[in-house]
């Protein structure tokens, strides 16, 4: 199978990933777009990894989970924080960060 | 079209339909489970190139782990559809046009200057690189380093989220502090 076709598949999710960070004002759900973003480079790396025969990209893609889980960790710890002070997860809210 | 390029297309086709859904669905809940499914199909093309550790790690890191802490912050904060903020449609509809935008030009800038791919070989997962065994001898020799910075890494998030995530209890005891000096 050429590897064009998983370029276009991940290029697909990643463009979607990028809609959905700019369309939607719920923060949980801006978070979760990242992660489409990062699993679609993934897929692009391990494409690359099975096509050159190279198994340092498999190592990356294995560091890129350790950086989103800690990613993910902060960000909701944030996000309950900001819950927890406005009762609300609007994204427009953190406009005016200062009060 | 042999049954591998037919698994590819079913999968591919169920892998964008799930990010759709990601992202068009209302309720913060039906977000987290198209994006459980997204998971699943990205591990099902992780087995169809033969890296079968990434496939089992992606299910368990990501779909066992990280979604769940998701569908726990989204229960414990009591969100539906109703509560469900909405941009305006303006912003929606520039959003998706700006994407698709981005998509069009990058998948243009491909075909028009057409990477030099046919070093390679076909993927056709005959390759073992992606076992548990091989990756497991690379990454303890060639990238030890990185590895053990990487747990360094998860310490630190681990005390970020904590001293994060608490009530506010160190200032309130502070100020009560005051108040009994005061008086």
């Amino acid at each position: 199978m050429p590897i064009q076709y998983y370029l276009y598949l991940s290029l697909a999710l990643f463009c979607t990933g990028i809609i959905g960070a700019l369309m939607r004002r719920n923060a949980i759900v801006i978070l979760m777009c990242i992660e489409l973003m990062l699993n679609a480079v993934n897929l692009l790396l391990v494409a690359f990894s099975n096509h050159f025969n190279d198994a340092s990209a498999q190592i990356f893609v294995f560091f890129i989970m350790v950086v989103a889980a800690a990613e993910v960790s902060i960000g909701l710890a944030i996000i309950v924080l900001m819950y927890r002070r406005v009762h609300s997860i609007d994204i427009n809210i953190l406009n005016r960060l200062k009060n | 079209m042999n049954p591998q390029e037919i698994v590819f297309y079913i999968l591919s086709s169920l892998t964008i339909l799930c990010a759709a859904g990601v992202i068009f669905s209302r309720s913060p809940i039906n977000s987290i489970l198209f994006l459980i499914l997204t998971f699943f199909c990205i591990s099902g093309h992780y087995i169809m190139m033969n890296a079968q550790f990434l496939a089992i790690v992606n299910i368990i890191v990501y779909a066992g782990a990280i979604m769940v802490l998701f569908l726990f912050v989204v229960m414990l904060m009591n969100l539906n559809s109703d509560t469900e903020p909405q941009k305006s449609m303006v912003v929606q509809v520039s959003a998706v046009l700006s994407g698709g935008i981005l998509l069009t030009v990058i998948i243009a800038a491909f075909k028009t200057y057409s990477i030099q791919l046919t070093t390679g070989h076909a993927l056709n997962g005959q390759t073992d690189i992606g076992l548990i065994k091989n990756l497991g001898v690379i990454l303890f020799k060639e990238y030890a380093l990185p590895f053990e910075i990487s747990s360094v890494l998860f310490l630190s998030a681990m005390i970020g989220a904590v001293v994060i995530g608490k009530k506010d209890e160190v200032g309130m005891s502070l100020e009560e502090f005051d108040k009994q000096n005061v008086n």
